[in-house]
Formats: structure tokens, C-alpha cells, sequence
């Protein structure tokens, strides 16, 4: 395959990112049309490499581009992608669609009502962006240093825009602490892979960034007992692992809806997914050796978080933490080392990013017709916004694992997994299903149904927009379509935990 | 021609969701084409059920018209249908209820089209899990069959709705995490999750192997009681049926009448179709304790319903009083395995499944007769009322025999059975059993007496209270329930035979 299309997948958005800048300020339409047209066209991209990928025999990485960047330090530029990476690159494609589709910034003269963003759309798109092809760049690349640039790189608009568009009360707050817990995070990693980087050399006179040739680097195995864990919890920090998952909730909260989108929906699968490729796949005997402290830390975060979004008033936190649980799941599923645990991990990264991407767009439509998210003072929201109703009760059942839906079809390998290791962790993990259940179902019965309380009537709620339902329905269908024919995922997935399992050494 | 037979499981399964798929782009305005449509499309599986039932050969042994499409490959899941005799029964139960259900519901006004859509795909979810030859399917469609209910109690509920929804929910889901969790361990021991494969693997397990760090023995008893708790939740039985009155009484006329017509019943199968085949020695073990149960529902039931005031309430304890029978048959089937008693014991158990799910929802739609003309549920507030509504009294008697298990209708058949395979084997909690059958003819007539005989209350006998006679559209409703009750009352065999058959093969 000789288009480079993970070069353009990933510097598509940068372009975009460029050319955005130049357009005038005022010229607002001007700069959503750039920022759709953009994501349109990597989401198609996204799209067709999944599909090419997928009936392409599925065999190892692919799509494999190499462009020397720095030989004398052996760091080059190099992209592929294999079956645990192609979902998320599609994931990602989703999620910046529907994300710009989100943040469209219509001003509704008559109800006064500001949906999307209204303030410097120019600037917001531009740093959304960055971000997006930062998130590109991690996925899909096969050279550590590169993946190191693009992490950064999608860390950093977090910044700004959530310190700049994000919600008044806790912006700043938050987009610093999530700023410093991240990069903290990922120094402790950085130095973990120059440890590596380094010993890879003394030991095979090799001096490579690439990942597929540090797979055979040799590392001891008190090496690799040594650096995992500094390796895997820099990078899971970013993916949300108890005890490093308190920036999270509150950059949720204050992240503007798009944001909040990328935030869950596919940031902290970079987190899952670098500590994945790094921590894991290159140091398997230190994986193997520290598992039972990430399955800990997992089982911790899956219940604990259930727990906690059940007491949360505030819609947004209840899916911050809620999140937290989701993404324990998948810290869980990679902690088994096993083929059930870690298949069923690739799948709950697609499943819940868009679930999550999708709960977060319909809270942004509530609130930005509201004003508030505290589930007690709203009410009635399925008469007014019907479509948007069923989208959340949607998400809600994938949320809670419902067969027929996509949460199911992850979750379930992922506890088979669980029980080949340590059928204790099974059960008590199984809890957080019922606590799940509990706080959606009662979550989804007070905002959608039931009276409208006064003061929320006298906001002249309108239905959501066109533009809202197209994100919605998007989601939905991958969800559903998940649900009911998983062959359209898991063999991709299948082969990518194959090759995991392998370097394993067939555990 | 040929499509049709090779396909008939899976047409009677999807038509339904089919159907309420094609109901989502109806006009929600024209009430009378929804309902049209819903009721029409309803009978389409039931005429092919009518089919399946004629080309069914009693005399084969195992499962006929098996359909395997793969869809779960890298956890080994297929979607396995086929049906046996005893799901035969159900599927026939489930094809006749629906329609009649939808029937029932022509008297809902309010959003006709999500509530046929949810009765739609409920019909889909029940059917299911009688058909199911995978233990995953099983509990895939086991699991859906909760979300439409929930929402048909929730939305078009009485009074106490969100309360009696939520328990109804959590409850069960509570009770299937057991199950969720020991499927679970099967797909992870076995590598599979096909129902015959597992028969067969199961049962042929090595007792002094070792499974999960586990004896054969411990794995199989926790196993044992996760099954056990699920079923027992869902069938209900005591003391896990506190759910059950909340839930049949505040839902909707046609949801009780599905509720307590079929969903009860995949309590009872799960019992039939898993338990006592995966764990013949454990079931033997512990009938002494299900017996005990089921009794205790026969007796506690009868006493609840002879207490109540409020008529549906008093017809949703009844449920527990006769669901216990089953049980009770399937205890006395587990305890004498082989043996004529158990045959016979299991016999009435299936018998008794079918019968009370016409009894049932008999009995729940006239009480919906006389709430939608009086929007009163309590007995006190009734009186004298046969020489107003004639027809409706002398319906209402016929069903409440039924219900009693008189002679010459078909409770008698199955309550006989059950009791006349129990006796030699669980003689104690037979004869304490007919206790309950006592009181169970005390709350009948109780009921009878309380609506239809005694001083009149004039409140309903003038000006715009007037009772109305019994509509032509509910007689159609209540006629085919009548007729089946009359004809297995004094002929049983053409049901029978389809069931002993399956019986004898099975156990």
C-alpha cells in the first residue's frame, strides 16, 4: 500500500490546525466548514484503513510508513497499525466528527439559546486539532520517541482549551491539575523508555526508537521487574488507573463538550493503549511479574468509581467517574496477560469511548439549553428532546453491559479473563454492574422523564439540532452494530492480542 | 418453501423486532394503524408457531429445527437455536400472548408507538430464550428481555410505577449476576458455550479434576446456586419474590399479563433447560431445600393473595402460589431422576408452566376490564356486580376456576400431576402443599364474591358510572384463553404428548 494515509490520517488535522489560523477571526462559518470538512475526510479515511485492515487478512502491522528523522539518534518516523490500533484510529475519526459536529455554535435568537461554541471558534478548532492528530500520532506510531512527540503534543491544547472554553467555576482548576498529572505522568515514563532506549543499545549495539526492533532488545528480566512499573503507571496516569485518576473527573467537568468527548472518549485510551505498547509488549516479564498490582489497582477503580458516580448530583461528574469504572475495566482486561482478558480490553476501548463520547455530546446539548447539570433540578427532558432521549438510554444500557450492545460483548471476555486469574476479583468486579445499573436507570429516569421542574420550564428548552442528531445517530449505530454482529471488531482485535500473547511468551 | 423450514426458528424469532423496527417509521399520530400493525405482525409468528408445532415429530428425540449462525467465534458463542418439546410449549405460550397482549393494549392512548415497539422486541427477547442452544445466547436475550419491560411498567405504569419498575429491574438483574458470573466460568472451563457440547463435558468431568484451584465438586455446587439464585428470582420463589406483587400490579394491563404469562415461565425453564441437566447430582442434593421453597411459595402465596384488597394484587400473589407447584414438580423430578414419579412430576411442572400462563393472563386482563371502567382496584369499592356486567361475571368465574384448578380445566390437570408425582417422593411438602391449594380456593372465591355477589354498590350502577358489559375486542381477547383452559381441561393429550415425550428424553 503505497498512499501514505497514516501520514495524512495524522497531519491532516495539523494542516487543518494551520489553515483555520489564517482564516479572519469573524469568519466564523468559514472555520466550522474548514473544521467539518477536515474531520469528514479523516473520518472516511479512518474508516476505509479499518476496512482495508480488515479484509486485508488482519496478518501484523500494516500500512507501515518509515521516514528517517533523526538516524545518528535512531529516531525515525514511523507509522502502522495493527488490530488493537485500527479501532482506535477509528475511534478517534468518530470522535472528531462528532465532536465538531458538537461544538457547531448555533445562536438561537429566539430562545436564547448558545449551543456549541459561540467564542473564538477559530482558535478552539485549531487547538482541538492538535489534539486531534497528537491522538493520531500515538496510535499509530511504531517508533517510541514519535509516540513520546505526539503524547505531548496531545496533551497540551488540553491546557487551553479547557482553561479557556471550559465551565467558569472550575476551569483553571482543573485544566491544571489535569496538565501537571499529565505531563508528571509521562515524564516518569519518558525516563522509563531513555532507560530503555539506552540499555537497548548496551546490550545489542543497537540505538533505535523503533518498537518493533526493541521487542527483541534483550531487556533482563530485574530489568524489566525494575522499569514496568514506572513504564506502565506514567502512561496508565493518562488512562485513568486508581490512584492517578483524580485529574479526570474534574477535567471532565470543566472541558468543554467536545473536549470532555476527547477527554474520555479517546485520551484516556492513549493512556490504556501506550501503557499497552510500551509497558507490556516490551517489558512482558515485568508485566507478567507486576500484573497482580494492576489487576488491584483495577478492581479498585471499577468498583470505587461505580460507587462514587452513584452519589454524584452532577450529571457530568456521574460520567467522569462512571469513567473511571470503564476504563478500570480495561486496565483489568490488560492486567489478566491473558488471550480473553485482553481481547475483551481492545474492545471496551472502542465501546466505551464512544459511549462515553455520546453521553458527554447529549449533557452538553442539556446544559447548553439548561444551564445546569444537577440532576435534581432537571426533569423532563424526554418530551422536549426525544431523539437525544433515546441516545442516552442507549449509552445507559452499554453502560451497564447490557447484551445486544457493544459494553456487553467487552465486558464479558473481559471477566472470563478475570476468572482464568483470580475468580475473587470476578465477583467483586461483577458488583459494580448492579451499582451501574442502579444510577443510570435512576440518572436517565429523573433527567429524561418524570415532571419538568418550574424554573427549568421557564428556560424555553428547545430539541436538540440536526446537526446533534447526526452525532447521535453515528454513535448509536456503532454501539448497536457492535452489539449485535461482534465479528465486526473482535477478529481485528483477535490478532492484535495474538501478537501481545506472543511476546508474552504464550502466557 | 424450503427457506421457510430451514429458517422457521429464526422468522418466528426476528419477525417481531423486525416488525417494530418497521413501526419506528409509522406516523406516531394513527393510533389505529400502530395498533393494527402491531397486532397483525404479532400473528405472524404465531401462525408459524401453529406450523412449527404440526411439523414438530414428538416421537424424535433432541432438538428439532436447529438453526447455528456464528457470532460471538472468538469466545466460541453461536447463535444455536432449536426447540424440543418442553420450549415448544413456551414458544406456543409466548406467540399466543403476544398477540393477545397487544390486543389488550388497544385501550392505551398515550405514545401507541413506543409501547408496541416495546412489546415488540420483548416478544423477541422472551422467544429467545426459549430457543436457545447457546448458554450465552441464553443469557443475552435472558438480559434484553428487562429493558422493554422496564420501560412498559415505568412509563404506562400505575401509581407506584418508578418503584415497582426500579425493584423489578435491579432485582433480577441482582439474581442473573450469579448466573452472568457462573456463565462465565462454563465458557472459561469449557471453551465453549454450546448447550449440547456442555451437556456432554459437564457431566463427563473427571471428579477428582481440579477446575479454577477448585474441586469439581465445590465448582459445581457454587455453580449450582448461582444458576439456582437467578432462576429462583425470576420465578419468583419465596423468599426472592418480593419483587413480583410491585411489579405485576403497577404495570400496565397487557405488561402483567406477559409478565406473569411467559416471563415467569424462563424462571421455570432455566430451571429445566440448565439446572437440573448440568447438575443432576446437586439438584438431587438440594430438592429437599427447593421443595421447602416452593412449598413455602405455595402456602405464603395463598395467604398473601387471601389477604389483599386490591384485586390485581391479590391475582400477582396467585402467581406465587402457583409458579410454586412448578417448582415443586421440578424439586420431585430432580429428587427421583429417572423414575416414573419424576416423569410425571415433570410432566405437570411444563403442564403447569402452560396453564398458569394462560390462567394468568386471563386473570390480569379481566381485572384490567374492570379497572379501565372503574379506575378502582379495590375490592371493598366493588360488590353485586353480576346482574350489571353478566358476561363479564360469568368469564370472570370460568377464568377464576381455572385458576383454581377445578376439574375439567386445566389447572386441574397440571396441579394434579405435579402432586401425584411429588407425593412418594417429598410426601411432607405435599401434604403441606395442600394447604395452600385450600387457601387457594379460599382467595378465589374471595375474589369472585368480593366483585360479583353480595349488595350491590350502587355508585356503579347509575348515571355516569354505569358499568359497561364486556366489549367484543376483549371477549376476542379472553375467548382463546377460555377455549385452550377448557379443551386441555378435558383433553390434555395433544399437549401432553409433545411433553412427555421431551420429558422421557430428558430425564
Amino acid at each position: 500500500m503505497n498512499f501514505p494515509i497514516l501520514s495524512i490520517i495524522t497531519f491532516l488535522p495539523f494542516v487543518a490546525a494551520v489553515i483555520m489560523l489564517l482564516i479572519p477571526a469573524d469568519r466564523k462559518t468559514e472555520v466550522r466548514g474548514v473544521a467539518l470538512a477536515t474531520a469528514a475526510i479523516d473520518l472516511l479515511l479512518s474508516g476505509w484503513l479499518y476496512l482495508q485492515y480488515l479484509l486485508g487478512g488482519m496478518t501484523g502491522y500494516q500500512f507501515i510508513e518509515t521516514y528517517n528523522w533523526l538516524p545518528a539518534l535512531g529516531i525515525s518516523l514511523k507509522f502502522g497499525v495493527d488490530g488493537m490500533s485500527a479501532p482506535l484510529v477509528l475511534l478517534t475519526g468518530i470522535v472528531m466528527f462528532t465532536g465538531v459536529l458538537i461544538s457547531w455554535g448555533d445562536y438561537d435568537e429566539k430562545h436564547h439559546v448558545s449551543a456549541g461554541i459561540q467564542d473564538r471558534p477559530r482558535e478552539f478548532f485549531a487547538f482541538l486539532f492538535l489534539l486531534a492528530g497528537g491522538v493520531f500520532g500515538v496510535f499509530v506510531s511504531l517508533d517510541l520517541f514519535m509516540l513520546f512527540f505526539f503524547y505531548e503534543i496531545a496533551v497540551f491544547p488540553m491546557y487551553l482549551l479547557i482553561s479557556i472554553w471550559g465551565w467558569v467555576k472550575t476551569r483553571e482548576y482543573a485544566a491544571m491539575k489535569l496538565t501537571l498529572y499529565l505531563f508528571i505522568g509521562s515524564v516518569v515514563a519518558l525516563v522509563g523508555a531513555l532507560v530503555m532506549y539506552w540499555t537497548q543499545y548496551q546490550n545489542t549495539g543497537v540505538l533505535s526508537f523503533d518498537m518493533i526492533q526493541m521487542e527483541s532488545a534483550g531487556f533482563s528480566a530485574p530489568f524489566q521487574y525494575a522499569w514496568f512499573l514506572p513504564v506502565f503507571l506514567g502512561f496508565a496516569v493518562l488512562g485513568g488507573i486508581w490512584p492517578f485518576h483524580n485529574w479526570s473527573p474534574d477535567g471532565h467537568v470543566a472541558a468543554p463538550t467536545a473536549v470532555s468527548m476527547f477527554h474520555a472518549g479517546v485520551l484516556m485510551k492513549l493512556g490504556a493503549f501506550a501503557a499497552l505498547r510500551v509497558g507490556v509488549m516490551l517489558l512482558p516479564e515485568g508485566a507478567k511479574q507486576w500484573s497482580w498490582l494492576i489487576m488491584t489497582f483495577a478492581s479498585i477503580a471499577v468498583v470505587y468509581g461505580a460507587y462514587i458516580a452513584f452519589v454524584q448530583p452532577d450529571l457530568k461528574y456521574m460520567i467522569g467517574f462512571s469513567s473511571v469504572s470503564h476504563m478500570g475495566l480495561v486496565m483489568l482486561g490488560i492486567s489478566t496477560l491473558n488471550y480473553n482478558g485482553l481481547l475483551g480490553a481492545g474492545v471496551q476501548m472502542f465501546s466505551h469511548g464512544v459511549m462515553t463520547a455520546l453521553f458527554f455530546a447529549i449533557t452538553g446539548m442539556i446544559y447548553d439549553r439548561s444551564h445546569t447539570r444537577q440532576i435534581p433540578e432537571l426533569g423532563g427532558m424526554a418530551k422536549i428532546m426525544p431523539f437525544a432521549a433515546i441516545g442516552f438510554i442507549i449509552g445507559g444500557l452499554v453502560s451497564m453491559g447490557m447484551p445486544g450492545f457493544s459494553g456487553f460483548v467487552a465486558e464479558f471476555p473481559i471477566f472470563m479473563g478475570v476468572w482464568s486469574r483470580q475468580w475473587l476479583v470476578a465477583v467483586a468486579a461483577s458488583i459494580s454492574i448492579i451499582i451501574t445499573a442502579a444510577y443510570i436507570m435512576r440518572n436517565i429516569r429523573q433527567v429524561f422523564f418524570g415532571p419538568m421542574p418550574e424554573k427549568l420550564a421557564e428556560h424555553h428548552i428547545t430539541d436538540v439540532t440536526m446537526l446533534d442528531k447526526i452525532a447521535i445517530a453515528t454513535l448509536c449505530l456503532f454501539m448497536i452494530g457492535i452489539g449485535i454482529f461482534p465479528s465486526m471488531m473482535v477478529p481485528m482485535i483477535e490478532k492484535g492480542v495474538e501478537n501481545i500473547l506472543r511476546l508474552l511468551g504464550g502466557v | 418453501m424450503d427457506f421457510l423450514n430451514t429458517h422457521l426458528l429464526s422468522l418466528i424469532l426476528f419477525l417481531p423486532t423486525i416488525a417494530a423496527l418497521i413501526m419506528f417509521f409509522l406516523p406516531s399520530g394513527e393510533t389505529k394503524l400502530l395498533r393494527w400493525f402491531a397486532f397483525s405482525a404479532s400473528l405472524i409468528p404465531f401462525v408459524l408457531t401453529l406450523v412449527l408445532w404440526i411439523k414438530f415429530d414428538p416421537n424424535k428425540t433432541g432438538f428439532q429445527f436447529q438453526e447455528q449462525y456464528p457470532w460471538y467465534e472468538a469466545l466460541n458463542s453461536s447463535l444455536h437455536l432449536g426447540v424440543d418439546g418442553i420450549s415448544l410449549t413456551m414458544v406456543l405460550l409466548t406467540t399466543l400472548l403476544t398477540p393477545l397482549a397487544i390486543l389488550a393494549s388497544f385501550s392505551i392512548t398515550d405514545r401507541v408507538k413506543p409501547y408496541m415497539m416495546l412489546f415488540l422486541f420483548l416478544e423477541t427477547g422472551m422467544l429467545g430464550v426459549f430457543m436457545s442452544l447457546d448458554l450465552l445466547i441464553f443469557f443475552v436475550f435472558w438480559e434484553i428481555g428487562l429493558v422493554p419491560m422496564y420501560f412498559l411498567i415505568n412509563q404506562w405504569g400505575s401509581a407506584n410505577k418508578e418503584y415497582a419498575s426500579m425493584k423489578f429491574m435491579i432485582y433480577t438483574m441482582g439474581g442473573s449476576l450469579g448466573l452472568l458470573l457462573a456463565v462465565q466460568m462454563l465458557g472459561v472451563l469449557f471453551g465453549t458455550y454450546d448447550l449440547i457440547a456442555l451437556y456432554e463435558r459437564w457431566n463427563s468431568l473427571d471428579a477428582d479434576s481440579v477446575l479454577l484451584g477448585m474441586s469439581v465438586h465445590t465448582v459445581k455446587t457454587i455453580a449450582f446456586w448461582a444458576f439456582t439464585l437467578a432462576f429462583a428470582v425470576k420465578v419468583p420463589l419465596w423468599p426472592f419474590h418480593t419483587w413480583l406483587p410491585d411489579a405485576h400490579t403497577e404495570a400496565p394491563t397487557a405488561g402483567s399479563m406477559i409478565l406473569a404469562g411467559v416471563l415467569l415461565k424462563l424462571g421455570a425453564y432455566g430451571f429445566l433447560r440448565l439446572v437440573l441437566p448440568f447438575y443432576p447430582l446437586e439438584a438431587k442434593m438440594f430438592a429437599g431445600a427447593l421443595a421447602l421453597l416452593a412449598t413455602a411459595a405455595i402456602v405464603f402465596g395463598a395467604f398473601g393473595s387471601f389477604g389483599q384488597t386490591d384485586f390485581k394484587r391479590l391475582v400477582a400473589y396467585s402467581s406465587v402460589n402457583h409458579m410454586g407447584f412448578v417448582v415443586l414438580g421440578i424439586a420431585a423430578a430432580g429428587l427421583a431422576a429417572g423414575t416414573a414419579d419424576a416423569h410425571i412430576a415433570m410432566n405437570g411442572a411444563v403442564l403447569q408452566m402452560f396453564n398458569h400462563g394462560l390462567s394468568a393472563a386471563g386473570m390480569f386482563f379481566l381485572v384490567g376490564v374492570i379497572y379501565e371502567r372503574t379506575h378502582t382496584r379495590n375490592l371493598e369499592e366493588f360488590g353485586g356486580l353480576f346482574p350489571l356486567v353478566p358476561v363479564y361475571g360469568g368469564i370472570l368465574i370460568f377464568m377464576s376456576m381455572a385458576s383454581l384448578g377445578l376439574p375439567g380445566l386445566n389447572g386441574f390437570v397440571s396441579e394434579f400431576l405435579v402432586v401425584r408425582g411429588a407425593y412418594p417422593v417429598l410426601k411432607i411438602y405435599t401434604v403441606v402443599s395442600m394447604l395452600g391449594l385450600l387457601f387457594t380456593g379460599a382467595y378465589i372465591l374471595k375474589g369472585i364474591m368480593k366483585v360479583l355477589h353480595g349488595p350491590m354498590n350502587e355508585h356503579w350502577a347509575h348515571g355516569e358510572h354505569k358499568l359497561t358489559e364486556i366489549n367484543m375486542r376483549e371477549i376476542f381477547v379472553i375467548a382463546p384463553l377460555m377455549i385452550l383452559s377448557l379443551v386441555i381441561g378435558i383433553w390434555p393429550a395433544w399437549i401432553l404428548e409433545v411433553i412427555n415425550k421431551a420429558v422421557m428424553a430428558l430425564f
